[in-house]
């Protein structure tokens, strides 16, 4: 039996009827990575010693017959840009390749209380900026599903760690898709929160008013019971929303009779492969033989969410990563003999090249003279597509569209071609602007022997909408592959 | 009035000031450390104020109030929606590289502070009121203790985080003394609003002045500089005195003011440029994005505002009208929180308020400034005061005598009553007593005396005034005067 591939829920009914010890399904997990992660390379340091006490502290209680909550004993990463008190949180970053935080992220400690088990920290494309991975300082995350191409990105660590076993459920960040692209491409289920549903304190930021915590697990149940203990007020962010926070596994009903679907057509459109769109329309069918009504719609100004994304993120970003500068903690170059030196070589040192590209196009944005042009006028358009959203939600209970435009595409065939690159997230960004929730799960794969995603996007808070989707679609769907590595 | 720059000269001068108020919350501005001064170094900090990666800030709600309070008292019109911003650039004792501070939608706007000048009264517009936080502050190494030639520098991020107020003027003030004049009633009313200690000495409270000329028959402002380094009242004056001297200069010659940033110097009395407009950061605001929009309801700036003591303003007014007192002596009672906290509690136990006033504006203040004390820091307890004066108004002591017993007073907290006893100062007004040495000057003085009867009445003034030298001034001089009077008819 291969405990790493198991489901957390299952893992804690094994574990409940001292079927398995705690320590057996760590171990397994370690094996595998000790297997195969020199060839997936998902992550940045392993947590293996403090995992086994863990697990050993768990099985105690378990012979003690105390009730553990979901998450208790199960083998969980974390990507490297969120805080865990005493263990280095890199970003993937060179220039805080030495970071130890002073403090645990808010999540971090939802999951300790919980009595999670920390297998270690994911790999990332550096500082979430990036669609495949390929742009970390330890070098890029292959695709479990064929090791010649990328994982998707930001977050190709925590993705490729559970689609390869090497992980249970992982916890990543979603920009403007670094949960749900990286998802799709390796086939396993990424959910995006509601803006504010989830604390970002701790999550070393990229871009503030678009960052979100999510989970990466194999199937809905497992996200529904991470959601219930990610989700949740925090009094360290101000963004954080106060209010009651549902059972999440209560919408894991397999029943969306009546359930309204509108289909973007702008994401059905030219720049969507032909294999991504049968494998959605395929999906969009079960769900009409299940009783929903499926119908397309227009959403014009998606048009513009690119080109908003790529202003307001980097303006943010140029903004937020100011402060690595090499006075308190990280990276600094201790050659230069003036601050002006300091600061120069520090971050010329530091970060790698499409930290520097977004930095630069963000300082520009802000700039005196640019700043009505670009940032003012991309925060309008954002404003007007989350309006034309809400028209789309007056009508429809969730939309579906594919979550990436391809599946998995091979390392190096984008590097040279940043707007290639960008147009990665095309599917996924609009929900970022806009503070939606989203999940990608598992639609297929294709002729290649490769993970198709679909997305379900829900309104603001309407969690439950996307949970009882996209649990009905991942029943109707049946997708039970698992890659050959 | 008495600087050239406003009179007799051919400019005319304009200038504004922005003050930076740093708020005695207990906390810091988006952080739970607490504000110190002096204490350890770094050792009120934690990942918010140290700018670790993956921080967020959380608003002070206390600071807020503050704000609102000042904003209010300087009769601005609060924004209901009122919003951060980041101001970016680069230095070390900025944690974050970015100051959260406001920008477009300030807290308050469109306020003034009158400014009492004597023979006229100075209306200052404020532009703005807005809240940010305060830098760390960085400590070189070296004998200079200067940036330049110092093999290293620390930073001391305590200071990091406390919230800070910055009010700005309109170009509304014409010379340096209206200019010191502002900062001292605007100091008066904050201290007022119990929300700082504004003390320049620990850069509480900080200002930088803007001024330029133009000449007297032109319209329009002239290219302004900035002064900064105002470390006193005093050279916030004297800066703006010579700044307003080399820009005249400069016009005299024919030559152009640049619009720069300039330093003044304590030591030599001067200003030197620091960077001029070319060099200035774009600071890059944003909104920020970490923080939500701060709606401030009615019902909070009315609650706000019921818990405002009585201002300055109203103050004067109402001494004016409820004591009889003169514009002047009104403002300087009212004008100083303290000040008038004393007055107010001896008008408790003493109702003239006149002689009150006269007693601390005349003889107390100038003891006080004499041992460059607060009156209020004296060891004077305005009961002590009060007894004083209920003697004197009994005929007890005389005013003179008063100035002896009140030195006492001063200068040992003692009561008035063992001063007296102790030292036998009270009054003579037994007649008895009176009328022996009275009998005894009149015989001794036979001259005057035939003065007075020839109709010389001024005569008299010269035999009273050897009564009191014989009694050390003890003597009542309303008893001495009856009896000489009747006994030199």
């Amino acid at each position: 039996m291969d405990l790493n591939y198991l489901t957390a829920h299952e893992i804690k009914k094994k574990l409940e009827e001292r079927q398995v010890s705690c320590r057996d399904v760590v171990q397994s997990v370690f094996s595998r990575i000790d297997d195969i992660d020199s060839s997936i390379n998902a992550y940045i340091r392993l947590e293996k010693k403090s995992a086994l006490q863990s697990a050993d502290s768990i099985d105690k209680k378990i012979s003690e017959g105390q009730v553990l909550g979901d998450m208790a004993g199960i083998p969980i990463g974390i990507k490297d840009n969120i805080c865990t008190l005493g263990i280095t949180t890199t970003c993937a970053s060179k220039i805080l390749d030495d970071y130890v935080p002073i403090y645990d992220a808010g999540v971090i400690g939802r999951l300790k209380k919980q009595e999670y088990i920390l297998t270690g920290k994911l790999n990332m494309d550096e500082f979430a900026m990036g669609s495949s991975n390929e742009n970390s300082f330890y070098g890029p995350v292959s695709n479990p599903w064929d090791t010649e191409r990328v994982p998707g990105g930001s977050s190709g660590g925590p993705a490729a760690s559970v689609a390869a076993g090497e992980a249970i459920c992982s916890l990543g960040s979603d920009t403007g898709g670094s949960i749900r692209q990286p998802a799709s491409l390796c086939g396993v289920v990424g959910f995006k929160p509601t803006y504010g549903l989830v604390s970002r304190y701790g999550l070393v930021a990229f871009a503030s008013s678009l960052d979100q915590i999510g989970p990466f697990t194999r199937d809905m149940e497992d996200c529904a019971a991470m959601l219930n203990v990610i989700c949740g007020h925090d009094r360290h962010d101000s963004t954080s929303l106060d209010r009651e926070i549902p059972d999440y596994k209560s919408f894991l009903k397999d029943d969306i009779k009546g359930l309204r679907i509108g289909v973007p057509s702008e994401l059905m459109a030219e720049g969507i492969d032909a294999e991504v769109k049968a494998a959605v329309t395929s999906a969009l069918r079960k769900a009409e033989d299940m009783g929903a009504e499926v119908e397309e719609v227009s959403i014009p100004d998606l048009e513009y969410a690119l080109n908003v994304y790529y202003i307001i993120a980097p303006s943010e970003a140029s903004s937020n990563l100011s402060r690595f500068d090499g006075v308190r903690y990280g990276f600094r170059d201790s050659d230069a003999d003036t601050l002006r030196k300091m600061y120069k070589n520090t971050r010329a040192g530091g970060f790698g090249d499409e930290v520097k590209r977004r930095i630069m196009i963000g300082t520009y944005c802000l700039s005196a003279g640019y700043y009505d042009a670009y940032y003012e006028k991309a925060l309008k358009v954002r404003t007007l597509i989350k309006n034309d959203f809400d028209k789309a939600f007056s009508t429809y209970d969730v939309l579906i569209s594919p979550a990436s435009p391809t599946t998995a595409f091979r390392k190096g065939e984008k590097t040279g071609d940043p707007l290639a690159m960008y147009m990665s997230d095309i599917c996924t960004i609009p929900v970022n602007l806009a503070g939606l929730p989203a999940v990608s799960i598992p639609a297929g794969l294709s002729d290649g022997g490769l993970p198709i995603g679909l997305q379900v996007m829900g309104d603001v808070l309407r969690e439950d909408n996307v949970i009882r989707t996209a649990y009905a679609l991942e029943k109707a769907i049946a997708f039970k592959e698992k890659p050959g590595i | 009035m008495n600087s050239s720059t406003e009179t007799g000269s051919k400019y005319r001068s304009i200038i504004g000031i922005e003050t930076h108020l740093e708020l005695e919350t207990a906390t810091k501005m988006f952080c739970g450390c607490r504000l110190s001064f002096g204490e350890e170094k770094n050792i009120n900090t934690c990942p918010v104020c140290l700018g670790h990666p993956g921080s967020l800030p959380v608003l002070n709600r206390r600071a807020v109030e503050f704000a609102i309070k000042i904003a209010l008292a300087l009769n601005c019109r609060i924004n209901k929606r009122t919003i951060f911003h980041r101001k970016n650039y680069f230095y070390p004792d900025m944690a974050k590289n970015y100051q959260i501070s406001q920008y477009d939608l300030p807290l308050g706007v469109a306020g003034y502070l009158e400014v009492n000048m004597g023979d006229y009264v100075r209306k200052v517009g404020i532009t703005r009121v807005h809240m940010e936080e305060d830098a760390g502050k960085l400590i070189h190494s070296g004998s200079t203790g200067r940036i330049s030639g110092s093999g290293a520098s620390i930073v001391d991020f305590n200071r990091a985080g406390t919230p800070l107020i910055e009010i700005v003027t309109e170009p509304d003030i014409r010379t340096p003394e209206e200019a010191r004049e502002y900062m001292t009633s605007l100091k008066n009313l904050l201290l007022y609003l119990d929300v700082s200690n504004c003390s320049m000495e620990e850069g509480s409270l900080r200002c930088d002045a803007n001024v330029s000329i133009r000449p007297r028959d032109e319209k329009g402002l002239g290219t302004k500089t900035e002064i900064k380094n105002l470390n006193s009242f005093k050279f916030l004056q004297k800066g703006l005195q010579y700044e307003i001297k080399r820009q005249a200069k400069l016009l005299d010659s024919g030559k152009k003011v640049v619009q720069e940033t300039r330093h003044y110097d304590n030591d030599s009395g001067t200003t030197r440029a620091l960077r001029s407009k070319e060099e200035a950061h774009d600071y890059r605001y944003f909104p920020e994005p970490d923080l939500v929009p701060v709606i401030i309801d009615d019902d909070m700036v009315e609650s706000i505002r019921a818990a405002i003591v009585e201002l300055p303003e109203n103050k004067t007014r109402r001494y004016m009208e409820e004591y009889g007192l003169s514009s002047y002596d009104a403002g300087f009672l009212a004008g100083d929180r303290k000040v008038a906290q004393y007055f107010e509690s001896c008008l408790e136990c003493f109702d003239d308020a006149k002689a009150l006033a006269n007693w601390i504006m005349g003889d107390f203040s100038a003891l006080a400034n004499r041992e460059k004390i607060h009156i209020c820091d004296s060891r004077v307890a305005p009961g002590d005061l009060c007894s004083m004066l209920k003697i004197i108004d009994s005929g007890r002591i005389s005013i003179k005598i008063a100035k002896t017993v009140f030195e006492e007073m001063f200068k040992n907290g003692s009561d008035p009553e063992d001063v007296i006893r102790e030292k036998s100062l009270e009054q003579i007004s037994d007649s008895g007593e009176l009328e022996g040495i009275i009998g005894s000057v009149i015989k001794d003085n036979p001259g005057p005396v035939k003065q007075f009867r020839e109709g010389k009445e001024k005569a008299i003034g010269f035999l009273i005034g050897q009564v009191m030298a014989r009694t050390k001034g003890k003597a009542n001089p309303k008893v001495v005067n009856d009896i000489m009077s009747k006994k030199l008819r």
